[in-house]
């Protein structure tokens, strides 16, 4: 009965898919009243989807979820509520012209006339009792993304939540403010709320929780006290046991210097660093690993190099032309470095957003990079059916027909059509953002294969990536990115996952030592 | 805890859920389609059965003849092809995903330059005048749709309420010549009546040694109706073209589709909607010259016809396809036509000329409705759930 | 020169009245996410079915009841005008077809319905239809105030008892939208659909029941327009300018910057320029092209729509998903 008691929400044997991939798989695992629990993984590995069907946003496919030991069903996020369940997601719902006041009392049910100074007093007895800093009359435009994720917290324990639980609640934070979080966090564990974090920052883990969950690939690894842990053993946890995947990988051929990127820096809407001091450089004939935990630069990195992002005074990206010229990319858009003549081809992760026109056939997206070919007021056509024809037979496509909607495609096909159009145009150096993400293994293959054709044709290959096992097994070289910065470049073939699981979670401080 | 009580709401009867990768082959969609027009040319007829206890198939019948039977058909025709050009003009915009409502505005404006030119210009040759109307007419509705696209590029201005606005603003200037021009008199009539100066058929009209009309003999070429639908006819040719197969055309598909798109490939959204804005209205302008030189001879605020909106739906309708929106102006206008010889001839037992809008309000409203059968399905709730579930 | 200033002044605030009427009902729609083109269809639809239903009533009976004909005018005006709002949800919002297509065809439908019913229902193609006793009785003054406070009675108190309604309503309509936890909702769904929908409001009724309370309010506009303006006469020639007068609502509303109270004053210089024509010869004897000076309102809506994006001010601009569809992401 005693243990009974101490246990706040059980999963039994919880399954989700999404289509036929697995995001959680069989998961049974204890959260117990009255502690700070770490969900840890990597991307994808389901800590996200496991909360949001504790929080209402999805229904698990099989499997239970008990809540004080009773079976509980939790359709919406209102039954989570009602059962004192709250979640604070990366994306803040918040309305922005209205005051703290007004989105903390929005939708909750009460007396038809709104009771401003009523709910006023009793956000800032809330504040008082755990240590929060807000103004109820202040409008959410207003707010720093801290006191927009503040407010989120208090309007979650308005609510009456028991549970409570923050989505990567320090990706936007600063260190002074993570502090903040951890002691207010603190607070709430002795008034008796169960706090679940999902993270993958293994000090922050190390510094507040209780205990430590770590699920992998879908599936619950184990939970480990967090007095007897540390990040040696979390890492190993998290990232698993190498698994041997049969990349080919093929010795670089008198590299080349292709492109360095120097100093780069580049700031968020909100005015935060994302990108501090970035330096590299890229050589022709290799493929250069990118890895870090999601959102820490990757993006703003490939896309600054394309002339897409805006970036600070003093960064440089170099582009070493095959024919000896050297040009600076920086300030300029992608058309003035097309007609620079710099072969730089770009597959975004956002394919169907960026990459590609989803409502055009696999030749309205040939012709994105071709269309202005010929001289005359007409755009280029013969060339991007053949080009679509080409791409169809030798990387397998399958589509109806060529005039299909490619959003209509499945992703692995839209993926080949990305990857064939930008390696059809002859690049120097190609870039590659998660190439392989939601494809399935026989598309993943022929994409690594793409790639190293390419790399032995000479071609500098940048690949973002977040598979740890494909990163050792197809890389080169290894930059990792922590926060915004190189954290370190290793070599791909003496790396381990380890090594570079740790990289992405631990920022080495100035001296290059590591701050455990 | 009190709260661990949690009624197990009931999932819904049904829900809504989009077809997503699994789209409709497109003759199911055009089966909707017509499934959808051939219920509304239903209702229409038990409303009218309703309204003068008209039969059916007597209706269909006066509908036919309404529409395209002798002596009728040329109205439907022209009338088909105001509603066409000003369709076919605010194809490139709505492609582009900018809610153009302007239209009206457009047409007007292009109207009131062509005027203009008529009116105080009257002393060169005929050839110029036409000329000049044409091109006044085209910078003028370039211009008026311009300006909202300029604060939308710069400052996100929203563009359904600044062209919205833009339409009366248009209306007024109208209004302001019409009554300017017709000074004490009781209505403005043709302009250069006697001169027919600025009016199409002065291109080929001749005159004797008095300034009188030489009789000449009828054909399509000297006839005005025909050469205002035929330039309507090369003009939406020339539209699908340029949609179809210019650089132009493709960048603003790339636009409408995804301005993260566009500026990957290096395209400047802002330029591409400048640019388009100016052709939408351009040729709106140039529908408001065919009209004032070809059909009114005058300005009225119903140069329009009333079709500044009808077109939005027509445009919407026919996904940017210049060629389905001839057959949608085509349906639209014959109903129009239908529905007035129906008054005509039924008016005495209480058939109003406004029915028409009426009926043409159901057939829109059913027509429209039918895509949202084309794009989602309805899920039912599986009864077999519902047992797990108690 | 006051001898025309005040008949100026009557007209400018009884037309301030009834666009204020008019727009509140646009704004209540709006302020829940949907742009609603509709409404001028809205209004003619109002307009005649609440006319046919008085002007029925007063031929039926001996002697009119003043009580009964004003709630059948306004009933049934606010109910025709709801169904219309009905229809532009469910096809909005139930079956997700954009909303400017929707609201036109309205606008379209609306006006013909409304033009169709008054000529099957009271034969207004034959000639001007009167219906005097509802003029009466809707323009009915305010006994002791109307009469003995001088000036003040003549530019305050000399107006039908919808004038007083309507700004009664837009005070109402204000504190509903600040005070209320409905009407909170109801902004929270205008302005992020998805986050009102995540703390358990239903975007979909909220919508549904502003397009049908706001488009009732148009109609309640329609039968104030034609008692007032029209001196309860009916024409079909008629329906058009309340359709213009519609446009002139829709006009109002950005205006006003979507704030209930800002109507009460936006729809008072509306109103002075539209009517500037009529009333500045006499009293200045400066002449004003009317069509120049009925521009205006469009004119100063454009500027006002180009400043508050300029400024980028949040508490000026329209409810941010005006004109979006909302579906909550597939589960």
């Amino acid at each position: 009965m005693d243990t009974q008691n101490k246990i706040a929400v059980s999963f039994r044997g919880v399954t989700k898919t999404f289509g036929s991939v697995y995001a959680n798989r069989d998961v049974t695992m204890e959260i117990h009243k009255g502690e700070i629990l770490s969900l840890l993984g990597e991307n994808g590995s389901g800590k996200t989807t496991l909360m949001n069907m504790l929080s209402g946003i999805y229904c698990p496919d099989a499997g239970e979820i008990y809540l004080d030991g009773k079976q509980v069903t939790i359709r919406s996020p209102q039954d989570a509520h009602a059962l004192g369940i709250g979640m604070i997601h990366q994306h803040f719902k918040l309305v922005d012209v209205f005051t703290a006041a007004e989105n903390v009392l929005l939708g909750v049910k009460g007396r038809e006339i709104l009771n401003v100074a009523e709910a006023t007093e009793k956000i800032n007895t809330i504040c008082r009792t755990y240590g929060f800093e807000i103004d109820p009359s202040m409008k959410v435009y207003d707010m720093t993304v801290s006191q927009k994720q503040t407010l989120e917290i208090v309007k979650a324990l308005y609510r009456g939540a028991n549970i409570l639980i923050l989505d990567e609640p320090t990706a936007v934070l600063t260190p002074q403010e993570t502090d903040k979080l951890f002691s207010v966090l603190r607070e709430m564990r002795k008034d008796g709320k169960t706090v679940i974090i999902i993270t993958h920052k293994l000090h922050e883990v190390l510094a507040v929780s209780d205990r430590v969950a770590i699920l992998r690939k879908g599936e619950y690894v184990d939970t480990v006290e967090t007095a007897t842990a540390n990040e040696q053993i979390l890492t190993e946890l998290m990232v698993g046991q190498k698994v041997e995947l049969n990349i080919e990988r093929p010795a670089p051929e008198n590299p080349v210097l292709r492109l360095q990127v120097e100093h780069l820096t580049v700031k968020g809407h909100e005015g935060e660093t994302v990108l501090e001091d970035v330096s590299f450089d890229a050589y022709g004939g290799e493929i250069l690993g990118i890895a870090g935990i999601s959102g820490c630069g990757q993006k703003e990195l490939l896309e600054s190099i394309a002339g897409l992002q805006h970036v600070e005074a003093g960064s440089k990206v170099l582009y070493d032309a095959p024919d000896g010229t050297k040009e600076d990319l920086i300030g300029k858009d992608p058309k003035k470095i097309k007609e620079l003549g710099v072969a730089l081809s770009f597959v975004p992760e956002d394919r169907l957003g960026m990459g590609l026109v989803g409502g055009m056939g696999m030749v309205g997206n040939m012709q994105l990079r071709n269309y202005t070919m010929r001289k005359s007021i007409l755009a280029e056509i013969k060339h991007s059916k053949e080009l679509a024809e080409q791409i169809r037979e030798e990387l397998g496509v399958v589509t109806p027909s060529l005039n299909t909607p490619v959003r209509r495609l499945s992703g692995g096909n839209v993926q080949k059509v990305l990857v064939g159009r930008e390696i059809a145009s002859a690049p120097a150096v190609l870039m590659t953002a998660y190439a392989v993400r939601g494809l399935d293994i026989g598309a993943s293959y022929t994409i690594y294969h793409l790639l190293n054709k390419q790399k032995a044709k000479g071609v500098a290959v940048i690949f973002v990536g977040e598979d740890l096992d494909v990163l050792v097994a197809l890389c080169d070289r290894i930059m990792v990115l922590c926060d915004g910065k190189v954290n370190g470049i290793v070599d791909g073939r003496t790396a381990t996952k380890e090594e570079i699981g740790y990289l992405m979670t631990n920022l080495k401080t100035e001296g290059g030592e590591s701050n455990g | 805890m009190a709260e661990q009580t949690v009624k197990t709401k009931k999932a819904p009867l049904f829900h809504i859920v989009g077809r997503g990768r699994g789209q409709l082959p497109a003759y199911l969609a055009w089966g909707i389609r017509v499934g959808a027009f051939l219920l509304a040319l239903l209702l229409n007829a038990a409303f009218v059965y309703l309204v003068v206890q008209v039969d059916p198939l007597t209706f269909y019948q006066t509908m036919l003849k309404g529409a395209f039977g002798e002596g009728y058909l040329w109205a439907t025709v022209k009338g088909a092809a105001k509603l066409l050009c000003i369709a076919v003009a605010l194809a490139p915009a709505f492609k582009m995903r900018f809610w153009n409502i302007g239209a009206e505005g457009q047409v007007l404006v292009g109207g009131i330059a062509a005027a203009i030119i008529m009116f105080y210009c009257t002393n060169l040759p005929p050839v110029v005048i036409i000329l000049l109307m044409a091109v006044c007419s085209i910078i003028a509705g370039g211009l008026w749709g311009l300006l909202p696209a300029v604060f939308k590029a710069k400052m996100d201005a929203n563009e359904t309420l600044f062209t919205l606005m833009m339409n009366y603003i248009a209306m007024n200037l109208v209004n302001y010549f019409y009554y300017l021009w017709r000074g004490p008199k009781t209505a403005l009539g043709k302009i250069n009546q006697t001169t027919h100066r600025g009016w199409l058929s002065s291109l080929w009209e001749e005159r004797d040694a008095n300034g009188f009309l030489v009789q000449q003999e009828e054909s399509l070429f000297t006839n005005s109706d025909f050469w205002f639908v035929a330039i309507i006819i090369v003009i939406t040719v020339l539209m699908f073209f340029y949609l179809k197969y210019t650089k132009q055309g493709y960048e603003i598909a790339v636009v409408g589709e995804s301005r993260n798109t566009a500026r990957y490939a290096g395209i400047s959204v802002n330029k591409v909607m400048l640019r388009t804005m100016i052709i939408s209205g351009a040729v709106c302008g140039l529908c408001g010259f065919l009209v004032v030189s070809s059909q009114s001879n005058t300005i009225s605020t119903s140069m329009a016809g009333g079709y500044g909106f009808t077109a939005i739906i027509v445009a919407w309708l026919s996904k940017f396809n210049t060629f389905t929106m001839a057959g949608v102006s085509v349906l639209i206008v014959a109903l129009e036509k239908g529905a007035a010889q129906m008054a005509n001839q039924y008016g005495s037992i209480g058939f109003s000329p406004a029915a028409a809008d009426v009926m043409i309000g159901i057939m829109l409203l059913l027509i429209v409705g039918s895509e949202f059968f084309i794009h989602y399905k309805v899920a039912f709730r599986k009864k077999t759930k519902e047992v797990a579930a108690v | 020169m006051i001898e025309n200033l005040i008949p100026w002044l009557q007209q400018g605030f009884k037309f301030a009245a009834f666009l204020a009427l008019a727009a509140l009902g646009e704004l209540l729609i709006e302020k829940s996410g949907s742009l609603n083109l509709g409404t001028p269809g809205t209004m003619c639809v109002g307009a005649a079915t609440g006319f046919i239903s008085v002007y029925r009533y007063v031929a039926a009976v001996e002697e009119p009841n003043a009580f009964v004909l004003i709630v059948l005018a306004l009933g049934v005006s606010f109910l025709s005008a709801m169904l219309m709002g009905a229809l532009y949800s469910f096809f909005t919002v139930t079956l997700r077809i954009n909303q400017n297509v929707i609201g036109l065809i309205i606008t379209i439908f609306g006006v013909g319905l409304a033009k169709f019913l008054s000529d099957y229902f009271v034969k207004s193609t034959s000639g001007n239809v009167r219906c005097d006793e509802a003029h009466r009785v809707f323009t009915a003054k305010i006994p002791f105030l109307s009469e003995e406070l001088g000036v003040v009675s003549k530019v305050l108190f000399n107006y039908g008892f919808m004038f007083y309604l309507s700004i009664a309503l837009a005070v109402v309509v204000a504190l509903f939208l600040n005070r209320t936890r409905t009407g909170l909702n109801l902004r929270a769904v205008g302005e992020n659909p998805a986050t009102a929908d995540a703390a358990g409001i239903s975007v979909t009724r909220y919508r549904y029941l502003a397009a049908c309370i706001g488009s009732g309010l148009v109609g309640l506009a329609g039968i104030f327009c034609t008692m007032e303006f029209k001196s309860g006469a009916w024409a079909v020639a008629d329906i058009d300018s309340i359709e213009a007068f519609g446009w002139l609502a829709v006009a109002l509303v950005i205006f006003a910057l979507w704030k209930p109270m800002n109507l009460l004053w936006g729809s008072l210089v509306f109103s002075i320029c539209y009517w500037a024509y009529m009333y500045l010869p006499k009293m200045l004897g400066i002449n004003v092209p009317t069509d120049l000076a009925q521009m205006l309102p469009y004119v100063i809506t454009i500027l006002v729509l180009i400043v508050t994006n300029l400024r980028k001010n949040r508490e000026s601009q329209g409810p941010a998903a005006l004109g979006q569809s909302y579906f909550r992401e597939e589960r």
